[in-house]
Parts: structure tokens; sequence; C-alpha cells
């Protein structure tokens, strides 16, 4: 067991000391967030920077009231012929030509460009005429834009779950969608980024033939169980500054925009209609974030981890099986596929099944069966599910580790011994039946 | 006592047997030759000592004691497949090798600067492997293999990839190290290290063992009763107990003969009868080199 310890030391220092490491777990949590911010900057910046386009306009109908938020509208008098021409001449954006029309039969309105124009573009023009129809419309029905406001009503529906002792609890369907969504996808990579770790490293070991000085100090198994819980550890420190950082940054973010925790929030009165509507919206995030902040964390970090250990260490058997087995990266390919079919399977049903319908037969199933729970069970998570199901699932989850585990130890004592074989399933289920 | 006792060691394999009931005794503080050509069995034998492998029938005894995973750090194995992690700077990597080996942290530091400055290379301590040359790295991994201060050492092609000069400090090593006490296990083809180090032999084929014993012993086995003899003056030598085998000119005006004794009696014999026929100038035993011996007990079989 000492022995496994030394192991266990030297893959996590190993891993740990490498720049890679340092890297990766410090920049991945600020990649994302700045990429993001990055490219809404940018796309702020440019809209507010952006030159606007001109567009004439000859209008018919005698009811076109040009918006210049957008673009610059100018006022052709003549004939479109005329137009036509005057606009091939120029560079200039668009030529609008409005004929009379009908309130109830808005038809043949045409933008000339000389480029096509996105949707985006149509549909700001496309908006402003629906606009003004509309206040027309509304000016020969007498209906004042005050009775029109009165009608509109947001409707948001409180989900509140009572269980049976009577106690209520508001859920958000929505921060729950996103916590198994974000929880099924970093359960994938995870044990993805790991479990080749584990298999680049047993391939290592066994080209550059050290495998063999280690193996007369340990018992293959020992070697096996060093690497894997190794790599899981450091896998597990990994997480956790990630999950350090990612709450330190959120918080850091929502206090920048004015955001305030739970404890500390006090809206202002605002006065006037926009005031109100800011507020509605203002708290409709606050009401997200209350979900978010009132979330079991503990629980689901918890789980997570159970299952990210689970999972890493049903695959990380296979793949640590696949890399003795062979001599290189390009030779495991055609082992890969059978190990990576259950992960594809969950990870679709992800989206497909379990964060749709959480409780369906199909998303229940997959969070028991053990090669597809780790990332089912965290589409579920958020949604509560019966004790029984978690209670199964994770002893399932146990028990299919350990047998990976032993199946993959009696492949990988033959197979980090033999280099230059040919290997195909055969000869692995020879190895497997193979005595000591 | 015996460093190591093998009794009817039998490991099987799907397709075919690789050791077929080995025997065999090595005394301590031997340099002991493990022979035999390709696919003999001898790494896997090597592999059952080492405990990586276990044998299906038979029993192994390590200085009177049954094989147990104690006896890890009792052995140290040189594979014939060098390989140390590369990545990983010398020092640390030995230090790693001699904890698995089971010693302590503080012991292993010390036990591994003696042997880096024996080898006057302890300024490698921070370089990776990766960065040594093929030999810098052999030397570094000779040292993995001794530097826990094992009763028993395995070498497997110990010389493979060392130039003549660090051969010789090795071959220097290992001498020094049986005056200390240390039993050697040799696996190898190379006839001259045989000839020039090893103690007692075993020869394997076909997953047997066909030969055993010490070097004199085994030479004497196979020992012809031929002779050479250096003479002035052809002579023919026909009937009675001897047989010329061959009469060539050899240096100077020299004729070299090689003369078979049919029944055995003694040289003085053979010089008796030979001083009438011939100006007789050198007379020697002709002893079968191991290389001899390995050819004639492997030849003519076909071989992986």
């Amino acid at each position: 067991m000492n022995k496994i310890g030394l192991i266990i030391e030297r893959e996590f220092l190993n891993r740990v000391h490498k720049k890679s490491f340092l890297v990766a777990t410090i920049l991945i949590p600020l990649i994302f967030p700045t990429i993001i911010a990055l490219l809404v900057f940018i796309s702020k910046a440019s809209e507010k920077n952006a030159s606007k386009e001109v567009i004439y306009y000859i209008d018919e109908s005698r009811i076109f009231v040009p918006d210049t938020s957008k673009y610059i509208f100018r006022n052709f008098s003549g004939s479109l012929e005329d137009a036509k021409k005057a606009f091939t001449a120029s560079d200039d954006f668009g030529l609008l030509y409005i004929p009379p029309f009908e309130l109830s039969k808005p038809e043949g309105i045409t933008l000339y460009t000389r480029i096509h124009p996105s949707l985006d573009e149509i549909s700001v023009i496309e908006n402003l005429f629906e606009g003004e129809i509309k206040d027309l419309k509304m000016q020969k029905l007498r209906i004042d834009q005050k009775i029109l406001d009165s009608l509109k009503t947001k409707v948001n529906i409180n989900t509140v779950k009572i269980s049976e002792g009577g106690q209520e609890k508001s859920s958000n369907s929505g921060v729950l969608f996103g916590i198994g969504m974000a929880g099924g996808i970093l359960m994938y990579m995870f044990i993805f980024i790991y479990g080749a770790q584990i298999m680049q490293g047993i391939i290592e070991e066994k080209t550059s033939k050290v495998v063999e000085v280690i193996v007369s100090s340990v018992k293959p198994f020992q070697l096996m169980m060093g690497k894997i819980i190794g790599l899981a550890s450091v896998g597990l420190l990994q997480f956790m500054i990630w999950i350090i950082l990612m709450t330190t940054l959120t918080f850091g973010v929502f206090h920048y925009f004015g955001i305030d925790p739970p404890q500390q929030q006090a809206i202002q009165q605002m006065s006037g209609q926009v005031a109100a509507q800011q507020t509605a919206m203002n708290s409709e995030i606050m009401n997200v974030f209350n979900e978010t902040y009132n979330l079991p964390w503990t629980f689901i970090i918890f789980i997570f981890l159970f299952y990210f250990l689970g999972g890493y260490l049903i695959y990380g058997a296979l793949f640590a099986a696949v890399g003795s087995a062979v001599d290189s990266p390009a030779e495991a390919q055609q082992f890969m596929f059978p190990i990576t079919i259950p992960m594809l399977i969950s990870y679709l049903s992800l989206f497909m099944f379990i964060l749709r319908d959480p409780q369906g037969t199909v998303s229940v199933w997959l969070s028991i069966i053990p090669f597809t729970s780790p990332i089912a069970m965290m589409g579920r998570i958020g949604f509560e599910v019966p004790p029984w199901q978690l209670a199964l699932s994770m002893t399932l989850l146990v028990a299919g580790f350990i047998f990976t585990t032993w199946v993959a130890g009696r492949i990988y004592r033959v197979g980090i011994l033999m280099s230059g074989t040919k290997v195909n399933y055969k000869v692995l289920a020879k190895w497997f039946l193979q005595r000591g | 006592m015996d460093a190591l006792v093998a009794r009817g060691i039998t490991k099987r394999y799907a397709q075919h047997v690789a050791l077929d009931k080995v025997s065999f005794t090595i005394p301590e503080q031997t340099i002991y030759g493990l022979l035999g050509p390709n696919g003999a069995g001898k790494t896997t034998l090597i592999r059952i000592i080492n405990q990586i492998i276990n044998s299906d029938e038979g029993e192994i005894l390590i200085f009177g004691e049954k094989l147990h995973s104690n006896h890890i750090g009792v052995i140290g194995y040189l594979p014939e497949e060098r390989g140390l992690y590369k990545k990983l700077k010398v020092g640390e990597q030995l230090v790693y090798l001699a904890r698995l080996k089971g010693m302590s942290r503080k012991d292993a530091l010390a036990r591994i600067k003696v042997w880096l400055e024996k080898f006057e290379i302890l300024d490698w301590w921070n370089k990776k492997v990766e960065d040594l040359s093929k030999g810098m790295a052999q030397k570094v991994q000779f040292i993995s293999t001794v530097m826990h201060e094992p009763r028993l050492i395995i070498l497997d092609e110990p010389f493979s990839g060392f130039d003549p000069i660090n051969a010789q400090l090795i071959t220097t090593e290992i001498l020094d190290l049986k005056k200390k006490g240390c039993t050697i296990i040799f696996s190898t083809h190379r006839m001259e290290t045989v000839e020039d180090l090893c103690d007692h032999i075993a020869l394997l084929d076909k997953s047997r063992k066909i030969l055993e014993g010490s070097k004199k012993q085994v030479k004497d086995q196979f020992k012809s009763n031929t002779f050479i003899i250096d003479h002035r003056g052809a002579f023919s030598l026909n009937g009675g107990p001897y047989e010329l085998l061959s009469q060539l000119p050899g240096e100077a005006d020299l004729l070299k003969s090689t003369i078979r004794m049919t029944d055995p009696r003694s040289p003085n014999d053979l010089i008796r009868d030979l001083i009438p026929l011939t100006e007789l100038h050198s007379f020697q035993e002709k002893i079968p080199t191991m290389s001899d011996i390995f050819i004639s007990l492997v030849k003519g079989e076909p071989h992986e």
C-alpha cells in the first residue's frame, strides 16, 4: 500500500509541476468569460462607432416618418427611374421605394441595395414600417397608447415544489437546466481529458521500457492504481481551484454590475414607467441570482465529485487497459471507439432527453447504468432525484468501477510487458484469461 | 548458503510452454551465466525471479527463503530493454526508484550520491534523462540497479550499449560487487563475457535447462581429448589409439596438427608416441570455448 502511495505522489507531482497544469488551471476559468466579455465589448464598440449608412427614399404613400437611429434617411424627390440612376452612381447603402398602399395591405415597399442586405438590416426597416402602421391604425381605431400599455401584462410562473412534509421550495427550471448542462458537460470533459492522460502516461511508460523496472518493484496492479488515483487527485485539485476561481470571479462580476448577493440586496425605488420596467427586469435577475445562490451547492458539488471519481475510475481503468495493450496513441484509436460510445450516448442524451424530461424513463435509466450515470446524473441532479434512484445509481457506479478495474488490471499486467504484438480483441481476451 | 535455488519451474502460455521444469542452483557470491538462444525462456525465468509474473509450478528459494514480496529489495534488476522516465531528472528519478525498492528518502539520497560520485556524474543530478546520451543513461540505469545494495543482482545483457571504456568500468564494478558478497546473474549471448566473468553457467534451450555447472566442470565435460601441436616435419598417424584430424602449415616453417585420442589415456602417452615422429615445439590440450559448447548444443535446431 505504501508503494501505491509513492506512485500516487510521483504522478501527482509530475503533473502539478508541469507548466501546462498551471496554465490550464488558471487560464481555463478565465478564458471563457474573457472571450465572451471581449466579444460583447467589441460588438458594442463597433455598434457605437459605425457610421450610419444612407438610405434614399421615395415616399408616394406620404406616411413614412424616417427614424434616424439606425440609418440616415434622405428624401429623394423625383421618379423612381431617376432615383435608381442616381443611386447606382452613388455609393450609398440603399434606395427605399414606398408606393401608395392601404394600411390593411402594405404591399410593394421595395428596398434596392447594391449588396445583399442582411436579415438584421431588413428587419430594422420592416420594424419601422410595422411600428408606423400600428400607430396609424391605433389613431384610426381611437386607441390610446396608455390603454394599450395597460393591456400588456407579463407573467412569470413561479414553480414551487411541495415535499411530503409540506415544505415549499421555489425552483427555477432555467437555473436547474443550466446547472444540469454545465455539470454534464464538465463531467464529460473531465473524464475524457483525464482518461486520455492515463492512457498517454501508460503508453509512455511502456514505450520507454521503464515499466519493467517499475514492475520489478511493485505489482502491475499497484502501478495501475497508483497512476489512476494520482491523476484523479490532480483532477480534483484542478476542480477545486476552478470552483474557487469561478466563485470569486462570479461574485466579482455581479458586484461590478451592481447586483449584490441576496444578503445585501436593496432594490432602489425608482419612479416612472421606465424605472418600473427596469425594476421588473432587475428583480428577475435577482430572482435567478437568488435561485442560484440558494441551490444546495454543497450537495451538488459532493455529487459531482462522487460521480466524477466514479466515472473517472470506470473509464480510467478502461483507458489504462487500452494504453497497456498498444505501442502508440495511433494504435489506441481502434479500442477508443467502444469506450467513447457510452460517453457519447450519455452526452447526447443529456440534451435530447435528460434536461428536457429529467424524470422520464430514459433519463432515469441512463442515470442508473454505471457507464452513462456520471453525465446523466449531473443533468438530473438539480431536479430532485428520488433517493432510491440516487442510492442505486451510486452503488452501481461503485460496483462498475470495481468491475472495470478488475478487468483492466488483468489486461494491463500482461499488456505492459508485451511490445510489438499486433493486438486485437481476441488477444485482449486471451490476456484477460491468462493466469498469473 | 545458495543465493537462489529453483526447483521445477514451469510456465505455460496458451500456445506454448515457456519453461519446462527448470531447476538450478546459484551458489552465493558467484557470477552465474544464464545462457540460451532467443526464445529459450531466459526472460520469462528472470521475470519469475523478479515476481513480475508467477510460475505455474515449482518454487524458488532466495537465500533459503521462499520467494516473497519482501525479496524485492534484495534483488536488483537491469532489464535488457533499458528504460527510464525521460522527463524526470536523474536525481529525482533515482530517489523514486530507490524508494519503490523500499529505501527511505534519506538513505536513498546518500547512496545515490555515493554512486554518482563514483561514476563522476554527480553534476548530472538535475539533468533530464532525455538530455543524456545513450551511454550516460546506461550508467544511470546501472546505478538504479545496484543503489539499494541488493544481494542478488540480475543483469540482462549488461554490456549492450556501452562503449569499451564504460564496459570496462561496469566490469570492474561487477567484480567489486561480487567481492563484497553479491551474487550476480548474467543473462547474455556474449560468450566472451561468459568466458571472462562467469563462474557458473546454465544453458536453456527450448524452455528446458540442458546444461548446468561450474565453468570448469562444463568445459571438462565437453573436452574431446583433442590436442594441438606445433611441430617441424610432417608425419602421419593412422591406426592405434590416435586420430590425426588435420595437419596444416602453421607459423614460420612449423606445422600445426590436431590429434584426438580415441581412448582416454594420459597426454604423456601421446607426447611419448610423437617424439619419434617429429620435432615437437608446443603441445596444448584443446579446451572448448563456451561459444563452441553453446553452438554444439544448440546448433542444428530451428530457432525463432
